[in-house]
């Protein structure tokens, strides 16, 4: 336990947290809208997608509103280590709570190969499931789902030595880079912290542009979709969730190299350095297990 | 046991009182403000997930269709189950963790102030996200609160999109919430009191919050993949495409089995908190009490299947679910021993939140037992979806997780608002509230095991009598509530200053603290020192 002499820093009000609840009630609430009048008509209304917008605008403006006074008061030393310590298990936890939310993805994923489509596919005790579609034949991937009127077959699946191995060497070599970024950081080196970080941006983005690609390619070449049953469900929601959180990653690390190019981070004060570097580690072990079990095996 | 200094003088970073006006509600980074408000919400949500209670136990009141169609009648199970869930007693439970954790370990504030704000704040407009539903064309959701695909994603009314975004938002500030007190606990207790010196309160909030921050993610995982079912045309919870709807209840109940130790583990903690005060004696066995806390948190983990017996799965997965499941009423067991063994030779006296604590005990073990005989697979086939569920489930709940975040109301009253409470009053709202449940819930048991489902608007004439008497026992039940809410404001607006100790015996550090209370406590924390 701390026992300094400096007392706890407990934050004045604050108008952001207010600003963020509505932000996220419109952002949420304008995507149901959106999507309630896509599902019931066919084009979404013009006020839906406003609330949507304005949402997301608020939000925007929240986040700078709030990460700007924590810069501000982390610049001027109001927080002691003891904050600090706060701010670390914070993102642990925080880091802890995202593992949870992919793990119920790839259960989803490990349920599917080990006991829905097998048993579909007469295998097991639930195999009697078989009479249903009779003519189904349990394979993985699944390239013909049970019921191939309501959910499209597959051609191919997305081979993983091609472009998946690239994103794979890509993101493992940034988890490396923004290592030596940090190390560079540690030893007060400013220019080297800026050459590294901003290759580990690079890396980033050509990650997001080829899995962009890769997805146009999905969609357009193999007839690999949303709609083509449950390899393409856990597919798109594994990949997809996965990118979003390397594009929250890569604005993480763009707003890390503006902070550095504005002279802040001390060698022994830089939390957001280490929370941000954290937070891309994570998204690397993810990408490592989601190569192995989405598209290796 | 331990002695602590208090300075009370600050360093001058912040104003000293609270600001003025409505607005101070809105930007507070204040926990007690916070946890005011977490409280005041709770109990609003109670009264109108309460109201909702009123119409199926209306409808319930004689066999036939009375006052609802059908489909409201449905949509009333569904409300109710929600918002006495995410709104009543979770939102409770945190509004007791944030008034008390910063007092009972010397605390400042809660560690991350200003997420605290927003972990409240994000609630009353999920609430209203999800009451919005009931004004929607279709209807409000009526699959129930466990929501099973294809019921929810197939067969659905469009407004389950914005029971989906609703149920993020309560996820999102749960785990703000969960987060805010593992830290607080973990970097902000006083020198000197170690993990093991924490009161039990603060312990079973810490395995409390690392449970929701282990399963929120989940929920929100779920109703995800029931979104992309629904507008993006995946087949996570559909056969046709490879999924399974089987798939949804094992996601559902991997989080909602640690869920149901969420609404209940809290008030283990009160319990353990008030049951010494008023024996005047030490709690009972404190290491295996916190032992128990771990196993039943982590056995939590490996019971869900339990909730699907009659679903359909191997031989091997029933046996294991079932010895599991049994397996957690050993640590529960400790527990209940532990508190009785506290009572025993102590001077007891029976004040109102000793009343609500004693009657914790007894009717949770009720709960308890129900549980181990839903737990016994083959038995539980005849159980399943019958009022035998309901009579279980709200026995854990009502004179469980309800009477243990009111037993800590009664209990810590006096040091939030310095008033103390009407004692008449509060002991006419307990003999109330204990009549009226077990003249609800009791007779469950009896239609259950002879048959009667649950969710059902209409019932055979043979469950006539008892249904009639748990209508009486809910109608009691849910006017006495207006006591209590009475009972407050008369406190907070006349009640008698009350000492700084209200209790004979009372230990931990909120009571060193004076009252009324001051707006900031523990600006320099209080040392421990261990005799």
């Amino acid at each position: 336990m701390e026992h300094s002499s400096n007392s706890y820093y407990v934050p004045d009000q604050s108008i952001w947290p207010i600003v963020g609840a509505i932000a996220m009630f419109l952002m949420l609430g304008g995507t149901g809208l959106t999507l309630v009048d896509l599902q019931t008509a066919d084009h979404a209304s013009q006020s839906s997608s406003t609330i949507m917008y304005s949402g997301m605008a608020i939000l925007i403006v929240m986040l700078f509103g709030w990460f700007g006074n924590v810069i501000s008061e982390s610049r001027r030393g109001a927080y002691s280590p003891q904050v600090d310590l706060s701010f670390r298990y914070g993102m642990t936890w925080f880091i802890f709570s995202e593992v949870m939310f992919f793990l119920a993805f790839f259960g989803a994923l490990y349920y599917a190969r080990a006991f829905s489509v097998p048993w579909l596919g007469g295998e097991g005790d639930k195999g009697l499931a078989n009479m249903l579609w009779p003519n189904f034949e349990a394979t993985w991937p699944l390239l013909t789902p049970p019921n191939p009127e309501m959910f499209q077959p597959i051609k191919e699946v997305m081979n993983p030595w091609t472009l998946p191995l690239l994103n794979t060497v890509l993101l493992v070599a940034s988890s490396v880079t923004v290592t030596f970024a940090h190390h560079a950081l540690r030893h007060g080196e400013r220019a080297k912290i800026k050459i590294w970080l901003a290759i580990t941006i690079a890396l980033a983005v050509i990650f997001l542009y080829v899995q962009g690609y890769e997805y146009v390619e999905a969609y357009t070449n193999l007839d690999l979709t949303l709609n083509s049953g449950i390899y393409g469900a856990t597919f798109f929601l594994l990949t997809g969730f996965h990118g979003f959180h390397v594009t929250l990653g890569t604005i993480i690390l763009i707003v890390l190299l503006i902070r550095v190019m504005k002279g802040h981070f001390t060698p022994d004060n830089h939390f957001a350095f280490e929370a941000g570097s954290w937070y891309w580690h994570f998204v690397d072990v993810v990408w490592l297990l989601l190569f192995l079990v989405v598209y290796v095996f | 046991m331990s002695e602590q200094t208090l300075t009370l003088d600050d360093h001058d970073h912040h104003e000293h009182g609270p600001a003025k006006g409505f607005l101070r509600w809105v930007f507070t980074t204040n926990h007690k403000d916070i946890g005011t408000m977490y409280l005041i919400f709770s109990l609003v949500m109670f009264l109108i997930g309460g109201m909702m209670a009123f119409v199926i136990r209306a409808e319930l009141f004689q066999p036939g269709m009375q006052l609802v169609d059908p489909g409201f009648f449905n949509q009333m199970t569904t409300m109710h189950g929600l918002i006495m869930v995410f709104g009543a007693v979770m939102p409770g439970f945190v509004g007791l963790a944030n008034w008390q954790i910063p007092l009972m370990v010397g605390a400042p504030d809660m560690a991350l102030p200003r997420m605290n704000n927003w972990s409240f704040w994000i609630l009353p407009f999920a609430f209203t996200m999800l009451l919005s539903t009931l004004f929607m064309e279709g209807g409000a959701p009526g699959f129930g609160w466990t929501f099973y695909a294809p019921l929810s994603t197939t067969y659905a009314p469009p407004s389950v999109t914005f029971f989906i975004f609703a149920i993020h938002m309560m996820g999102i500030s749960s785990i703000m919430g969960a987060m805010n007190i593992i830290v607080t606990l973990f970097n902000m207790r006083a020198p000197g009191m170690g993990l093991m010196q924490m009161p039990m309160f603060a312990w079973s909030w810490l395995i409390t919050a690392f449970l929701l921050v282990a399963v929120m993610p989940v929920l929100a995982a779920v109703v995800t993949m029931m979104l992309m079912d629904i507008h993006f045309a995946t087949s996570f919870f559909s056969a046709a495409g490879g999924g399974d709807p089987v798939l949804f209840q094992h996601i559902f109940w991997f989080f909602g089995h640690p869920e149901v130790y969420i609404m209940i583990l809290p008030a283990f903690g009160v319990v353990s908190e008030i049951i010494p005060t008023f024996s005047r004696k030490k709690l009972f066995g404190y290491h295996s009490m916190v032992y128990a806390l771990i196993a039943i948190a982590l056995l939590s983990f490996v019971v869900w299947a339990h909730h699907m017996f009659t679903v359909g799965m191997p031989i091997g997965g029933q046996l294991f679910f079932m010895y599991a499941t049994m397996l957690i009423a050993v640590p529960t067991g400790v527990k209940v021993f532990n508190w009785v063994a506290t009572m025993f030779k102590g001077s007891l006296t029976f004040e109102t939140p000793m009343l609500f604590a004693v009657a914790f005990v007894v009717l949770f073990t009720v709960g308890g037992f129900s549980g181990i005989m839903l737990a016994i697979a083959p038995v539980d086939f005849q159980y399943q979806d019958t009022y035998f569920v309901v009579a279980h489930f709200h026995y854990v709940l009502v004179p469980g997780a309800v009477f243990g975040i009111v037993a800590g109301v009664y209990y810590w009253l006096p040091k939030w608002t310095g008033k103390m409470y009407d004692e008449s009053l509060g002991k006419m709202h307990f003999w109330l509230s204990f009549v009226g449940l077990n003249l609800t819930f009791f007779p469950m048991h009896f239609v259950g095991l002879a048959g009667m489902p649950r969710r059902i608007p209409d019932y055979a004439l043979q469950f006539a009598d008892f249904n009639m008497m748990a209508s009486m026992g809910a109608f009691l039940f849910g006017t006495s509530q207006l006591v209590f809410v009475y009972l407050v404001i008369k406190t907070v607006r006349s009640g008698k200053e009350a000492a700084q100790v209200p209790w004979e015996s009372a230990e931990g550090l909120e009571w060193t603290l004076p009252t009324p209370l001051p707006y900031h406590t523990f600006t320099t924390p209080p040392v421990i020192e261990h005799k």
